[in-house]
């Protein structure tokens, strides 16, 4: 099974080469500390320095900031809010999804209104009420990412639940006497799981582009450096200085499109008649 | 040296057609420097200014906030001018004494000076506006003017102020947003804030209301019955409201603006625009506002209480560091709590340079140890939520305090919040700037005075800071004729302060003014570009 999976990933050349460059921005946010081991915000050199510096490989920013500290320990609040603000939404999403497509009826109706209520409101606008209310804090990042992304989540995994009700499999669950609980998280979770994680890879892909836009607001955690944070205070000297926010924005964009590269892997690997063939 | 000055001169204001005529004789000209300066002013010409925001009113009377003043500066007046010194200087009263004991102001008013509606301007309007008008509408006249006993005039070109006690910034008090002398026959007996004429305001200013376009433009004319014969030169000014930044930048670059001040140019902007060869950058014209910007502390919260803490917060910050890097090069590191070019300044007082080593001597004076975690004290700092600027200040103040092991959680508000928070005492630290309007008991006494604890009050002592000999020294200044003394009781204050660093100063803000090389004179007093523009004259295009 394992080595068929790998297979199955490794056709998708793209997907290999994603793996590849999540694998250096999960070293670099590991290993942040040992890499940079001053802070990110430490003015350790002369402000405006270009790329290529003795002192500044990526160069300094507006305040003597190393550039390449700043996307090594940013790399971290980056993958630290995707994967957590993923979780949550996951959480919420998985949970609703399944309750509504298990029970159906007037349960399902009740829950998809109210995912519907959430579907209405653009993601991003109201990420930004969120945080505004709540004061940024990386806490309040997480949540509020997370009470954006969770609908399509709860859709997905409602229709999951829903098709795989029906299988005899459940109906022969039911009929040896298991409990709902079990029977959604023994039988019908697992066999769900697929499309899930698939959905949920993007999502975090997502959730830091979202991260990354509130900071550019200035509605960051000020306290963590993060990508956006970078790009949101280097856009005023643009002019003077690309490489303050070029450098977070090459940054961004690699870790994003190898996420979607994965992601797409992902799906080949686990899902293959729904990529090759479609739905039968 | 001077004689070829002088000369130059000459050549300049004679020759001024000719010089157009000849392009080589031109060119020398232009080579000579200050001297093309003194050329022969140009009558005629539009002016371009941005005003941002966009004024609520542009009755001078009723709002004073910096967009109205720039607009309305130039439809209405005061009795007084303010040179960069902040000398006065003739504008509706032409000549003024005050009397030995520091208790009567007699100014001699101009005989020549109408309404924009044709009415004359007389002594009468000087008393409605400063014992009713602006009692009840102007909180900074009702202070100024609350010194007064009485306001007579004993003829129609004479006023009279009789104060309580004396009071030797009084004279300050008659700058035209401070005073702004309104028609009493229009206000006289109405509710002054409903007067239907507040859409088209009626002043003596050498321009009158023409047009208002809300989201785009405000136009002034030519008052052709200004007092001072031959002015105003230009035809109109058209004050553009451009809400963007970098819009803003772009307009003063492309030459459909002319002239910029305050924040309407992002000081990263400003080395930019700097190097355009069309346009002039000037840091006068901002002595009477004279802001100062500090780091403000709640007193009220241990250690913040601390004196030594304090200094130690000062020492661990490098202000050259914050004027270089942070407003790129706009300002002056400020010593204490009087602007430099504020009257009554001492320069000779406690300096604080750029020193961590002290910084931490003194913490561990006081008994603040570091912990595991090389961490002494850990205090909150909420930014001025006033843009990109305010938030590098706050994130160089946390870097520098963590080297010496004072701890500092970033906040982020909204303005709303932030006036909340800071109104209400509920912070550590944050930052602040307040302008002095050209005097001490004016504008610098508010924030220190212990009588100034006002709990819901924006900039009042909002530290809670309170020394029985500063409340004191200010209130003996306040009221102190005698120049010399009062100098002294003003130098022994800032001696005091600096000691206690209620705050920690932080610059003496300067802000740019970019004006096109094409206009003259647009800055030539204390007030900058909300000067009434009389003298200001354009080059007609080729």
């Amino acid at each position: 099974m394992n080595r068929d999976f790998w297979k199955a990933f490794a056709r998708n050349r793209g997907a290999v080469v994603g793996l590849a460059i999540m694998a250096a921005v999960v070293i670099c946010a590991l290993f942040a500390d040992l890499i940079y081991p001053t802070s990110p915000w430490e003015m350790s050199t002369i402000p405006f320095q270009p790329p290529l510096s003795e002192d500044a490989v990526l160069g300094s920013d507006t305040l003597g900031r190393d550039i390449a500290a700043g996307i090594v320990h940013g790399a971290r609040v980056s993958l630290l809010i995707g994967l957590t603000s993923t979780a949550v939404a996951l959480l919420i999403g998985v949970t609703l999804g399944a309750v509504a497509g298990f029970h159906g009826g007037r349960i399902d109706d009740a829950i998809m209104r109210f995912t519907e209520l959430f579907q209405t409101i653009p993601n991003f606008v109201l990420a930004v009420v969120l945080v505004a209310i709540f004061t940024p804090t990386i806490a309040n990042i997480v949540i509020a990412i997370a009470i954006v992304s969770w609908p399509p989540l709860a859709r997905l995994a409602r229709g999951e639940f829903m098709a795989l009700r029906s299988r005899e499999f459940v109906q022969a669950a039911v009929t040896t006497g298991q409990g709902t609980g079990t029977i959604i998280f023994r039988q019908i979770l697992p066999n769900s799981l697929s499309p899930i994680i698939v959905s949920a890879s993007l999502m975090v892909a997502t959730a830091i582009l979202l991260e990354s836009s509130l900071s550019f607001l200035g509605l960051g955690d000020p306290n963590v450096m993060s990508w956006g944070y970078m790009i949101g205070a280097a856009r005023t000297v643009i002019r003077q200085a690309w490489w303050m926010s070029f450098f977070p924005g090459i940054a961004i964009l690699l870790t994003v499109l190898a996420l979607n590269l994965v992601g797409e892997g992902l799906n080949d690997a686990m899902n293959p008649k729904l990529a090759r063939k479609g739905r039968a | 040296m001077s004689n070829r000055l002088a000369f130059l001169r000459r050549i300049a204001a004679s020759g001024a057609v000719a010089a157009a005529l000849l392009a080589p004789a031109a060119a020398l000209l232009a080579d000579a420097g200050p001297a093309v300066a003194q050329e022969k002013p140009q009558t005629g010409g539009t002016l371009n200014v941005i005003v941002q925001p966009e004024p609520p009113i542009l009755v001078l009377g009723l709002n004073q906030q910096g967009p109205t003043q720039t607009v309305a500066g130039k439809i209405y007046e005061g009795l007084l001018r303010y040179d960069h010194a902040l000398k006065p200087m003739p504008s509706l009263a032409e000549s003024w004494e005050v009397s030995e004991d520091g208790l009567t102001y007699t100014f001699k008013l101009r005989d020549n000076v109408t309404w924009h509606d044709g009415k004359p301007f007389t002594a009468k309007d000087v008393v409605f506006t400063t014992t009713k008008f602006l009692p009840e509408t102007h909180p900074r006249a009702r202070a100024n003017f609350s010194h007064v006993e009485s306001v007579t005039a004993p003829d129609d070109h004479t006023v009279v102020f009789k104060l309580k006690q004396p009071f030797p910034a009084f004279i300050k008090a008659f700058e035209v947003s401070s005073a702004p002398m309104m028609p009493a026959h229009v206000y006289e007996g109405t509710d002054y804030k409903q007067n239907e004429k507040n859409a088209t305001p009626i002043g003596t200013g050498p321009f009158k209301f023409d047009q208002w376009v809300k989201g785009s433009h405000i136009r002034l004319v030519k008052n052709e019955n200004y007092y001072l014969e031959g002015k105003p030169y230009l035809d109109a000014i058209s004050f553009r409201v451009i809400p963007d930044a970098a819009s803003r930048a772009l307009a003063l670059e492309t030459g459909e603006v002319d002239i910029s001040q305050f924040n309407d140019v992002e000081p990263f902007d400003v080395p930019r625009l700097k190097a355009l060869p069309h346009l002039d950058l000037t840091t006068k014209g901002y002595e009477f506002v004279a802001p100062l910007s500090w780091i403000e502390i709640n007193h009220r919260e241990a250690p913040l209480d601390n004196p030594k803490f304090r200094q130690a917060l000062t020492y661990a910050l490098d202000r050259e560091f914050i004027r270089d890097k942070i407003w790129f090069g706009l300002g002056r590191v400020a010593s204490g709590p009087v602007n430099s070019v504020t009257t009554g300044f001492e320069a000779d007082k406690k300096t604080y340079e750029y020193d961590p080593e002290k910084a931490k001597a003194l913490l561990d004076e006081i008994g603040l140890k570091p912990n595991g975690d090389g961490v002494r004290a850990e205090i909150s700092f909420t930014p001025m939520p006033y843009g990109e600027t305010w938030a590098r200040l706050g994130e160089y103040i946390k870097q520098s305090w963590s080297k010496i092991g004072v701890k500092v959680n970033l906040e982020s508000t909204d303005v709303a919040g932030w006036v909340q928070k800071v109104s209400n005492w509920d912070y550590d630290a944050t930052n602040n700037f307040v302008y002095q309007y050209g005097d001490p008991s004016l504008g610098v006494a508010r924030t220190y005075i212990s009588d100034n604890i006002r709990k819901g009050v924006m900039f009042s002592n909002t530290m809670g800071y309170s020394n029985a000999k500063v409340d004191d020294l200010f209130a003996k200044a306040a009221v102190e004729n005698d120049p010399a003394q009062r100098q002294q009781q003003l130098s022994e204050v800032q001696k005091i302060l600096v000691e206690d660093m209620p705050v920690i100063w932080l610059l003496e803000m300067e802000f740019p003014t970019f004006v096109n090389k094409r206009v003259h004179n647009a800055v030539t007093t204390a007030i900058g570009t909300s000067e009434n523009f009389a003298d200001v004259w354009v080059d007609k295009k080729n």
